[in-house]
């Protein structure tokens, strides 16, 4: 990396740190209980909008992993959601009614209550559909692994979206507020992933899966982007770009072995292909706040008309972390 | 007879309680070694905690640093007191806090009992070890290592390089001959001490103090002077990764450590309660009597380490995307690329699969669809036949392909009316079995019926394309296992190639075959060959392909083989 790559890069991240100084003043705090968080902790940090039904397994999924607390930015729910979080006693919750799309979708909002809150800590970014598996996800706690990680000199850990769909059409089975998502949404494809590096910030651009096959054959450079490092030993001069899936410095990008060894890695199991998602779709497509234009969100609307079925004869049901390291879509690495 | 416990603490300090009152408890006095980095309040309360215990000292502490002789010092402080405090001590052993004995104690000290002069320390000479990390081997004892590998590395890198290009060499004190071993050892009383009270102590510490990691030296150099009676392996089963990092054990691996009837295994996760609570607790003291056999964990440890390092060959994921050249294999399996034997042949894919067995395919890279194994929208993976997502990324598309269906072996058409995207990647890869029969893309030409002017274009442009892949094929960096044949050769005779080529893929068995696939008619296709240069092409990958005549094709009679009961 010459200087200039690296001035440049320098000069995008403190970019992106101003801007998330400024876009604090959107943020209104409703319940703020940082006070609680201990040095070691582990935190989440999410961004949502409309996802009460959610909630309840999506908190419980990752306290029984071992998050000790979680940071939330309410983008304007008006389904109680943001009044259901101010209950709990594990979470910090801020509100805000300004644009998802002005503030990078999300992700201003989130490194500046990283930078306040994080520093030092293992942190877990995750959407409220997306539900992190690590190798001995079963076996050992998030703990485990970040200690790993410690030891191993390791800053930051890849999980790659993988899009979880049930069998049938999408609104087939409706889903129960607290209901494991993946007892309907449990097959998933596995082996039609692209991957291609970015050579400027290093990672991995990596597209595939059921949404590439169903919504976007005509086009596949649209297609949305499966890679992501969405667990980090945060520190205040990092910052996200675009969503978790590009981080700097650009070291952290590095969560894969460029050498034919395999680094461990994990999954974060995509729970978006429920009986909520027309709706949303449909929703998310009038208020026109996401990536590209939003061109995602038309091509799933012009899709969902026909009622699509995405599974079919090659899915695999989804059984347990072994499996999916089996099939080469996470790895072990030299965790054993 | 006893053993007395040398233990090195620098964190954990409750596990670290814990595994005190079990050495304890067991009449194994203790003298622990607390790194100064642990702040007073901590150290105080860990003091405080341990003050009933009657056979368990704090020796003086020093600051403690990995690969240094720190390590080194602070055992030597906790083992001098060891020997003062408890002359009853026959045994040694060093331990860290996060040593946790898996078997009982007392059959333990039976075990050393039954050899009351065996000194048990990993000591083999430098030569003989593949384990140093940073390549420093032999010049851990030649050079000097003034800086801290873990804080300062650029500076310690920086230093190595100047002595060596200064050819700077340290001269090893007389007498000693260098060894390296684990760090754990367990040495008798009558050893330590002549290590610890040996006239030239204070020369070979002046030495040791500049040695790179001598804790892993020290001893085992100095026991080679002081005794013949080694048992060169260390009763603590630790395993260290390709970083030269020690493996950590968690809760899952319980069963895998009763099973190892090792004495003592480090590291184990502070947290792992479940190891803890069952390997300290009386309940689990089964005696086996059992020599240590830590067989199977060392297969787990060696996989994880062969994972980081190699990788599974022909996979690429979100945590293994090889550079170009360091793929240690494209594919993982072998495959098959057929090139224009359904253009000569009527009935070759199914043939084919009648043949080897697999799953053959028809054109993968076509340029209307892909033509999965009988004609499927959608295969292995989920990949499905869409051309757009295929051509997006070709590569991907084969690597998934192969990766998916390991364990069936497959096979596929190709020709230069196909996506030439892939032609650098299967032949550069060994796995890729390419059989090209040259210029039979010209037989559908010449059997459909267009326009001859439009055909002798498409004659052309194809002509050019096949010479392109073929020159790949032959390119210098081809490790493909190539085969081409001229469509005249192969006419004459495709028996012989037909051979060649199944026992090369050896198929399901190496027989004769007995069962050709249908030529198609070839009357007058000279003719055509003669009219496409007729009109001012040169149509030359056929081969010397006879005008007018046909060639006889022969029918060879196939003899049955002989059966031998």
């Amino acid at each position: 990396m010459g200087v200039w790559t690296s001035y440049r890069l320098r000069l995008q991240r403190k970019r992106r740190q101003v801007r998330a100084f400024r876009k604090r003043r959107e943020l209104s705090e409703i319940a703020n209980r940082t006070r609680i968080i201990r040095p070691d902790d582990i935190l989440v940090f999410s961004t949502l909008r409309n996802e009460r039904i959610r909630l309840p397994f999506f908190l419980k999924y990752y306290r029984d992993l071992g998050v000790s607390h979680f940071l939330i930015v309410d983008n304007g729910s008006d389904d109680g959601g943001r009044e259901y979080l101010a209950e709990q006693e594990d979470v910090s919750i801020w509100t805000t009614g300004a644009s998802y799309k002005q503030s990078h979708f999300g992700v201003d909002w989130l490194n500046w209550l990283q930078r306040k809150y994080a520093h030092g800590h293992w942190t877990l970014v995750v959407d409220p559909d997306e539900f992190l598996v690590y190798p001995f996800c079963d076996t050992r706690p998030l703990r485990a692994l970040t200690d790993w990680l410690d030891t191993s000199g390791v800053r930051s850990f890849g999980a790659m979206l993988l899009d979880m769909y049930p069998k049938g059409p999408l609104d087939a089975q409706p889903y129960r507020e607290g209901q494991n998502p993946f007892d309907i949404a449990c097959w998933f494809d596995s082996g039609n992933y692209m991957i291609k590096k970015n050579p400027f910030y290093g990672n991995l651009w990596i597209q595939g899966g059921p949404r590439t096959r169903a919504f976007f054959t005509d086009a596949p450079r649209r297609a949305p982007a499966l890679n992501k490092i969405p667990l980090v030993k945060w520190d205040k001069q990092y910052t996200y770009l675009s969503s978790t899936h590009t981080i700097l410095p650009r070291g952290l990008n590095q969560v894969y072995d460029e050498w034919g060894g395999e680094k461990a890695s994990g999954c974060l199991l995509h729970a978006k292909f429920l009986d909520t998602f027309s709706a949303k779709a449909e929703e998310e497509l009038k208020r026109n706040q996401h990536y590209a234009g939003g061109h995602e969100y038309r091509s799933y609307h012009l899709h969902l008309k026909d009622n699509p079925d995405l599974w079919c004869k090659w899915s695999e049901k989804y059984i347990n972390w072994r499996q999916l390291e089996i099939l080469g879509i996470m790895s072990k690495g030299n965790w054993a | 007879m006893s053993l007395g416990v040398v233990m090195l603490v620098h964190d954990a300090l409750d596990r670290a309680e814990q595994l005190v009152r079990h050495w304890s408890k067991h009449d194994c006095p203790v003298v622990i070694h607390v790194d100064k980095r642990v702040k007073r309040r901590p150290y105080a309360r860990f003091v405080n905690a341990l003050s009933d215990l009657e056979n368990v000292r704090f020796c003086g502490r020093h600051k403690c640093e990995w690969g240094t002789w720190s390590l080194v010092n602070a055992s030597q402080t906790a083992s001098e007191l060891m020997l003062k405090s408890f002359p009853h001590v026959s045994h040694v052993f060093l331990a860290s806090g996060s040593c946790l004995p898996l078997r009982p104690v007392s059959e333990m000290l039976r075990y050393l009992n039954a050899r009351p002069r065996t000194n048990f320390i990993e000591s083999v000479t430098t030569e003989d070890v593949p384990w140093t990390v940073g390549g420093l081997d032999r010049e851990r004892f030649t050079l000097r290592f003034p800086f801290s590998w873990k804080r300062r590395r650029w500076v310690f890198d920086r230093y190595v390089n100047l002595q060596r290009r200064l050819n700077i060499k340290r001269k090893v004190p007389a007498g000693l001959v260098p060894h390296l071993g684990s760090q754990w050892w367990c040495l008798t009383r009558k050893t330590l001490s002549d290590i610890l009270h040996d006239p030239d102590r204070e020369s070979y510490d002046r030495y040791f103090k500049k040695v790179w990691i001598p804790d892993e030296s020290y001893y085992q150099t100095l026991v080679r002077l002081h005794s013949t009676d080694i048992e060169s392996r260390s009763l603590t089963l630790s395993k260290f990764d390709y970083q030269g990092k020690p493996h950590i054990f968690y809760d899952d691996h319980l069963q895998l450590l009763r099973r190892s009837d090792c004495f003592v295994a480090r590291k184990i996760w502070p947290k792992a309660d479940k190891l803890y609570d069952s390997f300290l607790s009386d309940s689990a003291a089964i005696m086996t009597g059992a020599e240590p056999n830590p067989g199977k964990i060392d297969r787990i440890f060696s996989k994880a380490v062969e994972r980081r390092t190699r990788g599974r060959s022909g996979l690429f994921m979100q945590s293994r995307f090889p550079r170009m050249g360091f793929e240690n294999g494209l594919t993982g399996t072998p495959y098959a690329i057929f090139e224009g034997f359904t253009e000569v042949f009527e009935d070759f894919e199914p043939w084919l699969e009648r043949t080897i067995g697999g799953r053959v395919h028809g054109h993968l890279y076509a340029p209307d669809r892909v033509q999965f194994a009988g004609r499927q929208t959608d295969f292995s993976g989920a990949l499905t036949d869409s051309v757009s997502l295929r051509d997006y990324d070709p590569r991907a598309f084969l690597t998934n392909l192969i990766w998916s269906t390991r364990g069936e072996r497959q096979s596929f058409q190709f020709g230069p009316t196909d996506n030439q995207d892939i032609s650098w990647d299967v032949a550069k890869d060994p796995n890729a079995y390419i059989s090209v029969i040259s210029g039979a893309w010209s037989v559908p030409l010449y059997r459909s019926t267009g326009n001859f002017s439009e055909i002798r274009r498409e004659a052309a442009r194809l002509q050019k394309i096949e010479s392109d892949h073929l020159d790949i094929l032959r390119s210098g960096y081809s490790r493909a296992r190539v085969r081409v044949w001229t469509l005249a050769d192969f006419v004459q005779n495709p028996m012989e190639p037909l051979q060649l080529i199944l026992d090369e893929i050896g198929g399901r068995m190496n027989t004769r075959l007995t069962e050709a696939p249908k030529l198609v008619p070839l009357d007058g296709f000279g003719q055509f060959l003669q009219n496409l240069k007729n009109q001012g092409m040169q149509p030359y990958l056929m081969g010397d392909y006879p005008p007018g005549a046909d060639p006889v094709i022969p029918q060879r009679e196939i003899r049955k083989p002989y059966l031998i009961q």
